[in-house]
């Protein structure tokens, strides 16, 4: 059995960002694997665990995120590839599943298993696309997941509840809070992962033909409504004040 | 060629807003680089839907029977009606079932895509999509360089401004094709009676609802205002609400006109996933809680005694 686990390193949501021409300032940030990863990495042990193989962590990025990958390693994952590319070319998500896409393409995985989405794009984009480039079905937002090699059964999240599916592998799955609980990397793995190879490979060496988005530029966040904190006696004249405001003045209710 | 096709979405046999909102923007953007606006709604009642879309703007309503909700299903069905009406640009919900089967739309379209657009305008002929990243701590203008333009949208993000188009129904003969993933059940049970990523409005209780037979005092003054339930990281991982009604980080990302949190501090993580509400009402004891940084109308008080009366208070005004 392979399976591929997709890790995205992105900013812990506590950084503060800084907003450049066409990316960030990435001065002081503190860059973490994006949590829903992390339930990816987890579940993809465990099915090794039960039923042998290899896990393949897999990251696209420039060069910090090799330490995404160490942390993969020292989880419990066996072999790491970094798919070396500027960062800005992240926000492209038909680019950057190509380029997975024929990366897994050559490993022949079993199983192909990432976040349900990345908490800096929220696009929710690239592990299906990568389904669709390899023709294979997909479970997308996976809360129980059963992997006997062959059949997979899942129950997934949908909307007002959740739904049981069948599939055949291969088989692309995103990964939803629910699914597990990711353990901890150990001493031993973190200090053991440090030695470990990363496999490195280049845009050219995987053959994806050219980005489809232009990065206009970025901006700082619209600035709120300025707010107020409302003055009143009791609980009735913050009621009959905060309906006044809503209807009146905001007009939303 | 300088055609907008835009996908519906319907719950319970009714048209979803965001249906409208997507009508009405693809037909400001059909308006700037001189095209048509087709509306795809999956069902095989189309005619139904078909005053309201025309009203939003809609040229052709097209109706295409593709069974319940599979997303290879849609995926395929969808693409064979782009290639007949070959589009430049295609606005899909950033829906549970938009983002997913966007995706393999995309890929057969060999498209670009931008999902989770909050923004979107024209220039020089293509779309320009604006979108929160970084938990929305920036927003980043894309554009897209192929063909056609694919993008997801997020819900009560576009204004629906009343403005006539042709109107024609259509009944495609789009079809399912082959599906790999089989549904053996579903349980809806545990659902919000209104769901948060569509919400107008959301009432959201935090730590400071103090447990999980205080939910009613929320859903009462949520029921009153046609709200959806929502809920903080603490109170789902206490185990006193189900994670499908979880807001922020590692729940879900909601952009509602009003937002109404009570008993909620307003970790960063929470922040991430409703901060871009448009009006925020706080309502907790702390006054020093992070929510009033961002609350338009903050309320210092007791939450057990301002949310009953302000139930009763909308009560009297919505009658």
């Amino acid at each position: 059995m392979k399976i591929v686990v997709l890790v995205k390193q992105v900013p812990d949501t506590e950084t503060s960002i800084k907003v450049g021409d066409k990316a960030i300032n990435e001065a002081g940030v503190k860059w973490i694997i994006s949590p829903y990863d992390e339930f990816a990495i987890e579940e993809g042990i465990r099915i090794r665990e039960k039923t042998g193989g290899e896990v393949i962590a897999v990251s696209l990025g420039p060069d910090r995120v090799v330490e995404a990958l160490r942390t993969a390693y020292a989880m419990g994952v066996d072999r790491a590839v970094h798919v070396k590319v500027d960062d800005y070319v992240t926000f492209d998500s038909t680019y950057t599943s190509e380029l997975l896409a024929n990366l897994i393409k050559a490993e022949n995985a079993d199983l192909v298993i990432g976040g349900r989405q990345s908490i800096d794009t929220d696009s929710s984009q690239v592990v299906i696309q990568i389904a669709e480039r390899l023709n294979i079905p997909h479970i997308a937002m996976a809360l129980k997941l059963e992997f006997d090699g062959k059949k997979v059964t899942a129950t997934r999240e949908v909307e007002g509840g959740t739904e049981t599916v069948e599939t055949q592998a291969p088989v692309a799955v995103t990964a939803q809070k629910g699914l597990n609980e990711p353990r901890y990397p150990s001493l031993k793995g973190i200090m053991s992962a440090k030695k470990k190879p990363v496999d490195v490979k280049k845009p050219d060496e995987l053959g994806a033909t050219a980005s489809k988005i232009e990065v206009v530029g970025l901006e700082p966040p619209p600035p709120r409504i300025s707010g107020r904190k409302l003055e009143a006696a009791d609980a009735q004249g913050f009621a009959s004040q905060l309906v006044k405001a809503l209807r009146e003045e905001a007009k939303v209710i | 060629m300088a055609d907008v096709l835009i996908v519906g979405e319907l719950k319970d046999g009714e048209l979803k807003k965001i249906s409208k909102e997507l009508t009405s923007a693809g037909r400001k953007i059909a308006d700037a680089i001189g095209g048509k606006v087709h509306a795809v709604i999956i069902t095989d009642n189309v005619d139904k839907f078909a005053g309201d879309l025309k009203a939003a703007g809609a040229d052709t309503i097209v109706g295409a029977n593709l069974g319940d909700f599979n997303p290879e299903a849609y995926a395929n069905g969808i693409y064979s009606i782009i290639q007949e009406k070959k589009p430049s640009v295609v606005l899909i919900p950033h829906s549970s079932q938009g983002k997913e089967y966007s995706a393999r739309v995309a890929i057969k379209a060999n498209a670009g895509i931008v999902a989770d657009a909050v923004g979107l305008s024209v220039d020089g002929g293509k779309v320009v999509a604006k979108k929160p990243i970084y938990s929305g701590k920036a927003y980043a203008n894309f554009k897209v360089t192929s063909d056609i333009q694919i993008f997801t949208v997020r819900a009560n993000s576009q204004e629906v401004t009343p403005k006539d188009g042709a109107g024609a129904v259509e009944k495609s003969g789009a079809t399912a094709g082959e599906v790999r993933t089989k549904s053996l059940s579903k349980d809806l049970s545990g659902g919000n009676k209104v769901q948060l990523a569509d919400a107008s409005i959301i009432v959201s209780g935090g730590r400071g609802i103090k447990g999980p037979e205080n939910w009613p005092l929320l859903q009462d003054l949520a029921d009153t205002l046609g709200a959806a339930l929502g809920a903080s990281r603490a109170t789902v991982d206490a185990g006193w609400i189900s994670h499908s009604h979880q807001v922020g980080q590692t729940g879900k990302t909601v952009s509602p006109n009003c937002y109404i949190a009570c008993g909620i501090s307003g970790a960063i993580q929470h922040l991430a996933g409703m901060g871009s509400s448009k009006y925020i009402v706080a309502i907790n004891k702390d006054g020093d809680a992070p929510i009033f940084k961002v609350a338009t109308y903050g309320v210092v008080a007791d939450l057990f005694e301002v949310v009953p009366a302000l139930t009763s208070e909308f009560k009297k005004v919505l009658g």
